[in-house]
């Protein structure tokens, strides 16, 4: 029996919904209409009596401000009714609650049949619009991949009424599997390849027909000398670009701009892994596990080490916003909760790069979404990941440039602490023994996220599959996570993974590695609906879901506590050693493949890479006015303030926090970096900061990489933290490297690459920062509308560092009238690739380096001032140099500051805005009361410094020297800060 | 008095999320702490009565879809409410924290005006902004009130995150939960006055309505975390306070648990 119950806010309190969804429709469509209602619709579709369904509609209505009926309300006033609600098979998260909430009701569990599913319904008032229009309307409520619209004049509801919301999957066979005749020509290879979305080039198709042509045992196991579907898709995830870094493994043959060659064996092993290989050996003693696991893992105190993992999740944002970037959040939590015994959740960051949110249309690739609307979805999709995981966020930002409108980049971190011993065992460490029992947890398989791995390896073009979007379930996940950590406590897995891209076929294929082969039934994998072919269940990227190794002498205890906390397990197989990857269908073999060509089959690309440095305009720089600019550059989109959105992030659950995302006397200006606490009411924390500078790639992608990492390393400093327990992250995003007839300069942008990694290696080798963990994205380029669009070359680097003592810390507001502003660190003309040239449209060749040894020196000796408590304030400038530094100083504190220019150590700065807009890396701009000037003077030795003006309280920020003498109100500099992106 | 005996309850689970800091706040004034999953209460593991304080914590529990505190206060009503009777009808100490506030208001124990204990007065709707906000804010207290949790405090301040915040409900509860100082606390300006402004009453509660209790005081329910400010560094602007030598050596939210746990080893133990 099916029922409509319907919940309907009372008339007499707003209804926040509908005027949030006004304004969209203003925001996004430019339409006015006068009113916007909202309900909400359940159809339970079960064998429950009307009776029940009353109580149903009764006990789901908050009393106080609902009315639930049965039934459908007849609302006057509105002309259109537009009813947004799941496609069959998309995972229904409010539905999944409502029938539990149904069950608690009837006083029994609904049964697997027994479905309860959500709609939402927008009715619109005024605004003339005629149905072209309300389907506008529509379309801009829904993301039609994932959900249905309908669209209901009010006559058509008041003669019909609202069709039941019923999206049941229905008609699926399932269990298919086909094989693959490879005995074909090239082209018809590469034909398999392309429709399959397997992403695999001619070379590696080959490889698999030479492989499938002599393996050995297939026939016993009733197979053919051809691979099935199963095996084909196994061999093209587990090789995609996306799981395998096949560029980053290439070997390269770079030449310089003089002409000087070199052979590079994996830029993976000669750089990145090179480097933290080198400082483990001889700089730092707190490694504790790198590379290997999902997270990289240091040593932290004698009871816990500290875990942390960024990832991308790039192509699934840029279709589906909401749930791509839900699913970025939600799956990077399980990297840490999939490292070593199963890493405790402690903090999220989060980071974008966008298109302007004010671009205009012809900016948008076809077939995208505008990127004001793809910014409200990727941030509501993280917000909603993140705040119903209960994870704060510790560090959050957004950065624009019009080439991130054909890939949007969106960056997910998670901090996570391992205990140093968990039953006697290591906390880092997993293994799995031949016989151990292969189980998955969490959520059921469905068709979603099918191909996430190759598909993102690949452009975005018209044809991009829209099943490969995933919708998150954070509360899944949530009981999952609660239900890991209690039996990691008792002892009843030996490792654990989570299932991530490429699903299953990469997990226990990864796992299987570890005992030496594996063999898995698929038939006994739990579905979301019936009807999916072995192939599809092996590769679903469906979410929530993680895969342990369990010993059988505990099957039963940990049945029976996933049982207790309503996570579902089961077992699909075993772990073997006869080196084989084995999957079956109930008894039929449907993959039969040698884990060694699985993981090492793979033939390593050779590439070619040719670096010549670009050559730009330089802008004039006389006769600007200098105040004028102060004020444009703090409202730049890449400088001012997106507090609207960041506050609608949790950043205090926990209550962990000390140094927050925003600091200040009016808590509104972004911090340098975030200081957390590992556990309540504790001394010691972690300090979490990055640099991402995608502009400087323009110039130079060495000195880029030099300057974000310098920026992570000085944005620790900034806030109390020290040089010797920092560790690093490298995030990699590429526009596609190779050269084709797509992409005739793949050996310039490889170039970029290999540029990027020498000062990977370099710096943080200098720094002593060893990278922990990585990864790559490396085709961000769209092709949509026959325009190709380019991300620059952009990296983030992330680090996390060990904080002894929280109350060393500091924040970046000026504090007291009187106080000393001193200028630490030289600047010099390097505007190039700065946001003072983007403002004037220009990107300029002096792009700013960093010498390591000097700065270390400085690091030291800052570190000095703050571990002594002598630092009023604190902060390391970045975009839009000491100006905007200058200027975050006074609005944090709300307090006034007189600087002269001429004072600021300087080496060929030749006119105010040089030395007020440079990006010079490695300066500070720290406040101090006269009482300890001497101290910090003495302090801070023979590090280039100046005391070059004093806070006041005037409530103007004046500068002077170079020719000029201006007075800005720092009012002025607040309001700027915060306009641009206000209530966006 | 010994506060070791007091023993608190913390229900976990379903994407409730506050636990540690809940529990934190408890044993660091000396109380023994809980976490229980509810459905080890479900199943007969524990019940109610081993313990003289019940926490509703915060946290997403179930997502807070079809409203927040919807399903989890229908699960326990359900399968829970002869024991949570008989918790209330002997006194024990409640204390609900935003979705905790929210579960409590479903559930009908706050503000149970004219001692009508489970049947729903108020509620806590979506906030005028229509976004989540996580913010510091300042609350006054109702120095009338009967709310053993908050004796002693004045002005008080702590971190809000939520969406669903604003406190509602018929004029006539509303005059009776004014005539009878169940309101606890109200948002209010940096001065400690009450107020409606936006961002310091973050979302449009009416009467700037913060927190309430019942009518002997002894279940209470907010929405702002007490739980998130126990160290003197959640403070928002401690540095300042630290470079004036003004630094508390507790957090200020911590006398909220130092009342109830004080209460309940001299009155319930």
């Amino acid at each position: 029996m099916e029922y409509r119950i319907e919940i309907s806010p009372l008339a007499k309190w707003r209804d926040s919904r509908g005027e949030s969804v006004k304004s969209q429709i203003k925001d996004y469509l430019d339409i006015q209409v006068d009113k916007v209602m909202t309900r909400d619709v359940y159809t339970v579709s079960a064998g429950i009596t009307p009776a029940e369904a009353e109580k149903i509609a009764a006990e789901l209505a908050n009393p106080v401000i609902q009315k639930g009926i049965v039934g459908e309300s007849d609302v006057p006033g509105y002309e259109w009714l537009i009813v947004v609600g799941f496609k069959p098979g998309v995972t229904d998260n409010v539905g999944r609650s409502a029938s539990e909430a149904v069950g608690d009701i009837i006083g029994r569990k609904l049964k697997r049949d027994e479905k309860v599913f959500s709609s939402v319904e927008y009715m619109i008032c005024g605004g003339n619009l005629d149905h072209a229009k309300a389907h506008q309307v529509a379309t801009s409520l829904a993301n039609e991949l994932i959900e249905t619209v309908q669209i209901l004049s009010h006559d058509e509801v008041k003669s019909g009424g609202v069709p039941l919301n019923l999206p049941r999957v229905t008609g699926f066979e399932g269990g298919k599997v086909r094989e693959y005749d490879l005995e074909v020509s090239d082209d018809e290879l590469m034909d398999i390849s392309r429709k399959g979305i397997l992403a695999l080039t001619l070379d590696e198709m080959k490889v698999i027909q030479n492989y499938f042509r002599t393996a050995s045992g297939r026939n016993e196991e009733g197979l053919k000398s051809c691979p099935t579907d199963v095996e084909l898709e196994v061999l093209a995830q587990t090789w995609s670009e996306h799981c395998k870094h096949k560029i980053f493994d290439a070997i390269i043959d770079y030449e310089d701009e003089n002409g000087a060659k070199e052979r590079i064996v994996s830029c993976y092993k000669s750089f990145i892994k090179k480097s933290t290989h080198e400082i483990g050996e001889k700089d730092v003693d707190w490694l504790v596990s790198v590379f290997h696991d999902n997270a990289g893992v240091i040593a932290f105190n004698d009871k816990i080490d500290v875990v942390y993992k960024a990832e991308t999740h790039n192509s699934p944002s840029a279709l589906d916003p909401y749930g791509g970037a839900m699913t970025g959040i939600v799956g990077v939590n399980r990297d840490p909760m999939g490292t070593g015994q199963g890493a405790e959740l402690l903090i999220n960051v989060w980071g974008y790069c966008l298109g302007s949110p004010f671009s205009t249309p012809d900016k948008v690739p076809e077939g995208l979404l505008h990127p004001r609307r793809l910014r409200d979805g990727v941030h509501k999709g993280v917000i909603d990941g993140g705040n119903q995981s209960g994870i704060p966020y510790g560090l959050g930002w957004e950065y624009f440039d019009d080439r991130y409108c054909g890939k949007p980049l969106v960056y997910c971190g998670t901090v996570g602490i391992l205990p140093k011993t968990v039953n006697g065992i290591k906390g880092s460490d997993k293994s799995i023994e031949p016989g151990d029992l292969i189980v998955m947890a969490g959520g059921r398989i469905g068709k979603d996220g099918i191909h996430g791995a190759t598909f993102s390896s690949e452009e975005l073009h018209q044809e991009s599959p829209t099943q490969a979007v995933q919708i998150g379930d954070p509360i899944t996940q949530k009981k999952m996570s609660d239900f890991i950590y209690e039996a990691r406590n008792k002892g009843l897995y030996r490792f654990i993974t989570d299932n991530g891209a490429g699903g299953l076929s990469s997990s226990i294929g990864e796992m299987a590695e570890k005992s030496g082969g594996c063999k898995m039934d698929l038939q006994k994998a739990p579905l979301k609906y019936a009807g999916l072919d072995p192939w599809e269940i092996l590769v679903s990227e469906a979410q929530e879901r993680m895969s342990f190794a369990v010993p059988v002498e505990n099957i039963e205890e940990f049945k029976r506590l996933a049982a207790e906390r309503d996570v579902e397990v089961t077992v699909m197989g075993e772990f073997t050693d006869n080196g084989k990857f084995h999957m079956t269908w109930g008894d039929k073999t449907v993959a039969y493949i040698d884990m060694e060509f699985m993981h090492d089959g793979l033939p390593r690309m050779q590439l070619k890479a040719k670096w010549q440095p670009p050559v730009f305009d330089e802008p004039e720089l006389s006769n600007r006015d200098i105040a004028a600019d102060v004020k444009a550059m703090m409202a730049r989109l890449n400088i001012c303030s997106d507090e609207y959105k960041a506050r609608q992030y949790d950043h205090e659950v926990k209550g962990l926090s000390v140094i927050k995302p925003f600091v200040g006397k009016e808590r509104d200006v972004v911090s340098d970096a975030t200081v957390t606490m590992v556990e309540q009411l504790g001394s010691e924390g972690v300090i979490l900061s990055c640099g991402i500078l995608p502009r400087y790639s323009d110039v130079d992608t060495y000195h880029m990489m030099a300057s974000i990492i310098d920026l992570a390393i000085r944005r620790v400093i900034a806030v109390g933290g020290k040089l010797g327990h920092i560790a690093g992250l490298d995030n990699f995003c590429w526009p596609d490297p190779v050269k084709s007839e797509k992409t005739p300069d793949g050996e310039y942008k490889l170039a970029q690459l290999v540029r990027a990694n020498k000062a990977l290696y370099e710096y943080t080798k200098a720094f002593k920062v060893p990278c922990i963990s990585g990864k790559d994205s490396m085709k961000n380029d769209s092709t949509r509308g026959g325009k190709k669009i380019s991300i620059p070359p952009t990296v983030l680097f992330s680090t996390i560092a060990k904080m002894e003592d929280v109350s060393k810390a500091v924040t970046l507001d000026a504090k007291f009238a009187g106080d000393l502003v001193y200028v630490i660190g030289t600047t010099r003309p390097e505007l190039g690739g700065g946001e003072y040239y983007a403002m004037l449209d220009k990107t300029g060749n002096k792009v700013p380096q960093v010498d390591a040894t000097y700065a270390q020196k400085i690091y030291a000796k800052v570190s000095a001032v703050t571990e002594a408590g002598l630092a009023c304030s604190l902060h390391t400038p970045a975009l839009g140099g000491l100006a905007v530094g200058f200027g975050k100083v006074a609005a944090g504190g709300r307090l006034g500051m007189d600087i002269d220019l001429n004072k600021i150590p300087s080496e060929g700065c030749a006119s105010a805005a040089e030395i007020l807009f440079s990006e010079s890396n490695s300066r500070f701009i720290m406040t101090v009361s006269p009482a300890n000037a001497e101290r910090v003077a003495g302090l801070l030795g023979d590090i280039p410094f100046a005391e070059v003006g004093k806070v006041n309280n005037s409530g103007q920020l004046n500068m002077s020297g170079f020719g000029i003498d201006l007075n800005i109100p720092v009012s002025e500099i607040v309001l700027n800060y915060k306009k641009t992106l206000d209530g966006i | 008095m010994d506060c070791s005996k007091v023993k608190v309850l913390i229900i976990t689970g379903f994407g409730l999320n506050c636990e540690k800091e809940t529990a934190a706040a408890f044993t660091s004034n000396g109380a023994s702490a809980e976490q229980v999953h509810l459905n080890d209460l479900l199943n007969g593991k524990h019940r109610l009565d081993e313990y003289h304080i019940l926490a509703f914590i915060g946290g997403f529990s179930f997502g807070d879809h079809l409203g927040a505190g919807t399903v989890f206060a229908n699960r326990v009503k359900f399968n829970l409410r002869d024991q949570l009777e008989k918790f209330v009808a002997d006194g024990k100490l409640i204390i609900g924290i935003c979705n905790g506030f929210q579960t409590l208001t479903r559930l009908g124990l706050v503000p149970a005006v004219d001692g009508e204990y489970f049947k729903q007065q108020a509620a806590l709707a979506h906030n005028d902004s229509g976004v989540f906000r996580d913010d510091w804010i300042h609350l006054t207290t109702n120095e009338d009130s009967p709310c053993v949790f908050t004796q002693g405090i004045k002005n008080i301040r702590m971190p809000i995150r939520h969406g669903e915040g604003k406190f509602v409900a018929e004029q006539d509860i509303i005059d009776k939960l004014e005539a009878n100082n169940q309101v606890v606390f109200r948002y209010a300006d940096a001065n400690g006055k009450a107020t409606d402004k936006f961002p310091m009453n973050p979302n449009g509660s009416l009467n700037s309505i913060a927190g309430i209790c019942d009518p002997s005081g002894r279940i209470f329910g907010l929405m702002p975390h007490p739980e998130a400010f126990l160290s003197p560094y959640n403070a928002p602007d401690w540095t300042v306070s630290k470079l004036k030598g003004e630094l508390p050596e507790k957090g200020e939210g911590s006398i909220i648990f130092e009342n109830a746990v004080k209460f309940a080893a001299e009155n319930l133990v």
